[in-house]
């Protein structure tokens, strides 16, 4: 099919649904964030329209930065875990037979259909001393005694990577599947081993799909809210579950808004350089 | 063609209007007399739709949709979100008191008029919520105590005191609420080591209390907001000690978990929750009728022989037996928590504590 540019205003009626689902959806209810990050909370009550800054000064604090900063770090770990796990699986997924291949897509798109709930409480039971793995290791005489695995911080990575894991797969599925097998068998030919094929041509020629699967896999991680209290101490919660303290606990909207209001602007701001970062890198 | 499909447009129609033929009487019904009742959801409305809704159906012919709240102060907040555009989700709820005061702020609670309700003279005097100019904002539907809890495997010995939690020898071995308005924990200390929940008074005695509930950290393994992550723990001894819902604990226990709960020498502490009909809700005579069927000392008795609740009302006017009001009170003092911090100090609460667990 041959595709034309839009001739006529009417050309551009299919794109009126989506626009406005995404007006009512997203702008909207982003927009009235905004304007209820300016308001003037009402201590012991709710807030009051106004504006003023007071919410983002709370929020510039050595405090709200070490949390803003472990968030970060958190999802960013998490990103760069689930691409590095997924992208030799996938890759070695696409060489094996189709049946293969859907019994194991099938199996990672079910990980899908558990709840962050169920996945948080299956992995802290998993870690606990009373029921956990380690009580395997010690009837297998490899530890002395069965010690509890969580809250720590291995725990909280563990399950974001675990549900993180199936997405990063089912992006980077398309790209690899079609990959051109010509290439690595062009590098065999010319005398590279296996290994050094993957890292020399399989990876290069994808490091568009790696770079946004890693800004994905970042974004989701970044709104993780659940696992970080259900795996961490304290000190691995995320901005996200402070924010809901504010808003359901404290009935602090207005805060609750400005922090949500500063964490989509650095993220925005995080991905932007990396977009900018990656497209230096193609030119140079 | 034509015909098919005139037919089967009439037989539609036809189906359309018998169905609603059928169902209006049941709306008509519902809305004549009927109330949105919202409770905590999970153990709470569970005990409520068995024990105690269906008896008030029967004795008043109101019907009762009883709704799933979340604990906390989600409630309130959407409670007051639906308020400011007309609807009320609940007509009636089971608030904490915290949540009172903040709906006081806003005038979200429809005063109540005691004369409507004859049993009121039954309730113990701090179960009658008011307004700051006296009108009443809520009446007492339940109170309940949090305590010292233990897992019986673990410790053999009942501790007899809230300084348990900063025993050394309990390190990493705690599960406690993770919020400041609802562990209380400041009152616990305050009680504990200052003299009584007056030392909370001021700023500096409220920074002494931050401070020596600093020494407790490194005891606590779980700061939970959600329950049955700590019962869960608390049942299997992966987290042995606490502090939870003594009604909760008991029929934990009763069920064969080693688990106890135990009041300590200073008291449990005593929360409670407050019938309030939202200012949205167009149904105040049905509000009426039920508050005052719920503070019947029958009523009361029954909900603490079947949920597991301590009574609002005074426990003379109850038939309780001894072993009875033991389950679920206790004739130690209570530590009643400082509401009107929540309220008038909220944000530096809210901020020093999440420093204090979270730095």
């Amino acid at each position: 099919m041959r595709r034309e540019p839009p001739q006529t205003p009417g050309d551009y009626a299919p794109l009126l649904f989506p626009a406005a689902m995404l007006t009512i959806f997203f702008v909207v209810p982003f927009g009235t964030m905004i304007a209820v990050s300016f308001f003037q909370r009402q201590q012991g009550g709710f807030y009051t329209p106004a504006f003023v800054f007071d919410n983002y000064a709370r929020f510039l604090s050595a405090f709200f930065g070490g949390v803003l900063g472990f968030s970060l770090m958190l999802a960013i770990t998490v990103a760069i875990c689930c691409v590095v796990l997924a992208l030799p699986f996938t890759y070695m997924l696409t060489r094996m037979s189709r049946k293969v291949q859907v019994v194991w897509l099938v199996a990672l798109l079910s990980i899908l259909s558990l709840s962050e709930v169920i996945i948080g409480f299956a992995w802290s039971t998993l870690f606990s001393r009373t029921a956990g793995i380690t009580n395997i290791l010690v009837a297998l005489g490899i530890m002395a005694e069965a010690k509890a695995l969580t809250p720590s911080f291995g725990a909280v990575l563990t399950g974001m990577v675990y549900q993180a894991f199936p997405y990063t797969v089912l992006v980077l599925f398309p790209a690899l599947v079609r990959l051109d097998p010509t290439l690595t068998e062009a590098a065999r030919t010319l005398g590279a081993s296996p290994l050094k094929a993957f890292f020399t041509v399989v990876v290069p020629a994808l490091r568009n799909t790696i770079t946004a699967t890693l800004i994905m896999v970042f974004i989701f991680a970044l709104g993780s809210y659940l696992l970080p209290q259900l795996l961490g101490r304290p000190q691995h919660w995320t901005l996200s579950v402070l924010i809901t303290d504010q808003a359901i606990y404290q009935s602090n909207m207005p805060f609750a808004a400005a922090m949500a209001v500063f964490l989509v602007l650095v993220t925005l701001g995080l991905v932007a350089l990396t977009v900018i970062a990656g497209r230096k890198g193609e030119a140079a | 063609m034509i015909t098919t499909s005139i037919k089967r447009r009439t037989l539609l129609g036809a189906g359309l209007a018998g169905a609603s033929m059928l169902a209006m009487p049941s709306i008509l019904r519902a809305q004549d007399k009927s109330l949105k009742v919202g409770v905590y959801g999970g153990y709470f409305k569970d005990s409520f739709d068995k024990n105690i809704f269906p008896e008030f159906t029967k004795a008043t012919g109101i019907a009762i949709e009883s709704i799933a709240e979340p604990t906390g102060e989600a409630w309130l907040v959407q409670l007051e979100q639906a308020a400011r555009a007309g609807q009320a989700p609940a007509d009636v709820s089971m608030m904490s008191q915290v949540a009172m005061l903040k709906g006081q702020a806003t005038d979200l609670w429809t005063p109540i008029d005691t004369a409507k309700i004859k049993n009121a003279s039954n309730l113990l005097d701090r179960f009658v919520n008011k307004y700051p100019d006296g009108r009443i904002a809520g009446i007492g539907a339940v109170s309940w105590y949090i305590t010292l809890v233990t897992n019986t495997d673990v410790y053999k010995e009942a501790p007899t005191s809230w300084s348990a939690f900063w025993d050394p020898a309990n390190a990493d071995k705690l599960g406690l609420l993770a919020l400041v308005s609802n562990s209380f924990l400041l009152e616990v200390t305050a009680k504990t080591f200052m003299g009584g929940t007056n030392a909370l008074d001021t700023e500096e005695g409220l920074l002494k209390a931050f401070e020596k509930l600093a020494e407790v950290k490194p005891n606590v393994r779980l700061w939970y907001r959600d329950e049955a992550q700590f019962e869960q723990s608390l049942k299997s001894g992966e987290i042995p000690m606490g502090q939870y819902y003594h009604d909760v604990t008991g029929l934990a226990a009763a069920d064969g978990h080693p688990v106890r709960s135990t009041f300590p020498k200073e008291g449990g502490i005593q929360d409670s929750g407050c019938w309030a009909l939202s200012r949205a809700s167009q149904k105040s005579e049905e509000a009426h009728i039920f508050i005052d069927y719920m503070c019947q000392p029958s009523i009361q008795a029954t909900l603490s022989r079947k949920v597991g609740t301590s009574p609002t009302v005074k426990r003379e006017v109850t038939d309780l037996t001894d072993k009875e009001f033991a389950s679920v009170s206790s004739d130690i003092e209570p530590i009643i928590p400082r509401y009107d911090l929540y309220q008038t100090k909220s944000d530096w609460l809210n901020q020093k504590w999440t420093e204090l667990i979270v730095g």
